[in-house]
């Protein structure tokens, strides 16, 4: 559009109150999940409450990390301007042994091996304003 | 159910999508304002009978109380007004509220209308808008996406329709020309409208699949194009569709369904909630997705249209692909699907793109389509999309 002049910085996570644990964890290298003491459903996104149950007993939980490709795609064009250095973007859906599945991207990862169902292990991306995304690459 | 089907669209106003719009542009309430009112004529009512409203939250000169900014502006007193937030389903959505108040007997003449031409560009200076970088992804603080999603650049629709296509050829083969089928039969209706911006450039299958890749695997002309445009209907009832210039359409089913904003959190990809549904439109209506003479689907992309074909029982899942294939889709064909083109074929004319494919089904209902025009007639299923199959719509419309 008419902005291009200046450039949009990349949109950065803002936590919230409820989900500043799981970028805290994140940052100290760990994936950690809500478990709904009421129904025993695991919860990905944090939330205040269980999406089913609606109960708000969520016990923070460590996991492993552990996931495959549920679904991918590789942008060869920008998905927003912020992200036009990162064409071709390796986007993809991963889902973790839990069962509940993540927003990501693959990195160490040659694009002709990526597949639906490739076993992949977390990737702790520090940035520079302290907080660290998860992304993923195949399992060694 | 309880439903009679007894309300009927009866009148209907369509702007031809433009790649550029070459017009002088207006404000979106007074092209609000003028599609109502070309929909009332070619319905033969009067204005001063309009007694409901429904509007989406495309008209840009307000954020909140649309509706009333819309009646006030119209000069209707309204005793039914509703703004629809169902992106690209929400002119199916529009369509069964206008005519569930009509059976409640709240009212008896509803306009819905969408409109998609550009704004002249304010005299206030603003900052960028978001929406032109972030499609309708949030970027609101404390919205999922925003937090989740977003930063990651899972962001807009492309990327979110490709991993649906990812998934479903990982799961059900990979010919890809079916994909491309969609696109390329669809373009044989756009050739036989005149209003579509695709008018007069028919592409074959190798076409499809010699466009450039922008998300794998979805190639550019499986993708809309942005346009201009507007549309417009008008549901009332039975009794006064008797005096209406044109045949009554009735709404005889409808089913709507929600699952999610962004697909990762979708309970189980590629099926989509049109399942649902189609399967409670079709119920209600007393037909079989085989007693229908053609569907009118949203189409935002060719997997859009392709599940939409399995998920509304038209084939079995996984099945789409062979049934594609099997069947020619265009208005002369044994399936015809989206005979106006589609929003492939006539161009994605904002959220008006989602009425073009109830307007057509209606049109040809009316026996109105011109070269296009269709010897069974009587019956369509219309479906709509909004977000990333994320909620989605459908109709069964009958002609009186």
């Amino acid at each position: 559009m008419s902005d291009a002049a200046a450039p949009m910085p990349k949109p950065r996570p803002l936590p919230t109150p409820v989900s500043q644990p799981f970028w805290d964890a994140l940052r100290d290298e760990r994936v950690v999940l809500q478990r709904c003491d009421a129904c025993d459903r695991w919860v990905y996104y944090p939330r205040a409450r269980c999406p089913g149950c609606l109960s708000d007993q969520l016990t923070w939980t460590t996991v492993g990390g552990l996931g495959t490709v549920y679904t991918f795609t590789v942008a060869e064009q920008p998905t927003a301007p912020p992200f036009a250095d990162e064409v071709p973007q390796l986007l993809a859906v991963v889902e973790l042994t839990e069962g509940v599945r993540v927003s990501t991207t693959l990195v160490d990862v040659d694009r002709d091996a990526l597949a639906v169902g490739l076993p992949v292990e977390p990737v702790f991306d520090h940035g520079d304003d302290g907080l660290t995304l998860l992304r993923f690459r195949p399992r060694a | 159910m309880g439903w009679s089907g007894d309300a009927c669209i009866v009148g209907i106003a369509e702007r031809p999508s433009e790649r550029k719009f070459h017009g002088t542009p207006t404000l979106t309430i007074e092209q609000w304002a003028g599609l109502a009112a070309d929909a009332l004529t070619d319905a033969g009512i009067d204005p001063e009978a309009v007694d409901g409203l429904v509007c989406a939250g495309d008209v840009a000169e307000a954020s909140l109380f649309l509706p009333a900014t819309i009646a006030e502006y119209c000069g209707w007193p309204v005793s039914f007004a509703e703004r629809v937030d169902l992106g690209g389903a929400s002119a199916v959505g529009m369509a069964w509220r206008a005519a569930a108040a009509i059976e409640l007997g709240i009212c008896e003449v509803v306009v819905c209308a969408t409109v998609g031409r550009p704004r002249p560009p304010s005299p206030a200076t603003r900052g960028p808008n978001p929406r032109a970088v972030f499609g309708a992804s949030s970027m609101e603080w404390g919205s999922p996406q925003a937090e989740f999603d977003v930063p990651y650049g899972n962001v807009a629709q492309n990327c979110g329709y490709a991993m649906y296509a990812q998934r479903y050829h990982a799961l059900y083969g990979w010919d890809e020309r079916g994909r491309a089928k969609i696109a390329s039969d669809q373009r044989v209706s756009a050739c036989a409208n005149p209003a579509a911006a695709f008018y007069g450039q028919p592409i074959t299958v190798d076409d499809v699949l010699a466009s450039r890749v922008i998300a794998t695997p979805l190639h550019l002309l499986e993708i809309v194009m942005p346009c201009s445009g507007g549309a417009a209907f008008v549901v009332t009832t039975q009794d006064r569709a008797r005096d209406c210039a044109h045949r009554a359409v009735g709404v005889a089913g409808f089913g709507e369904r929600l699952t999610h904003k962004t697909p990762t959190y979708a309970a189980e990809m590629p099926r989509t909630p049109v399942r649902d549904a189609s399967v409670r439109a079709f119920g209600m209506s007393g037909l079989a997705p085989a007693d229908v003479d053609m569907v009118q689907l949203y189409d935002c992309y060719t997997i859009t249209a392709l599940l939409t074909i399995e998920d509304s029982g038209f084939c079995g899942e996984g099945e789409g692909l062979a049934f594609v294939d099997s069947h020619d889709l265009s208005y002369r064909g044994d399936f015809p699907c989206n005979t106006h083109g589609g929003q492939l074929g006539m161009g994605q004319t904002g959220m008006s793109g989602g009425m073009s494919h109830v307007l057509e089904g209606v049109r040809q209902i009316q026996g109105r389509a011109g070269e296009r025009q269709l010897r069974r007639h009587d019956t369509a299923y219309v479906s709509g999309t909004g977000g990333v199959m994320s909620e989605q719509g459908a109709l069964v419309l009958v002609g009186g």
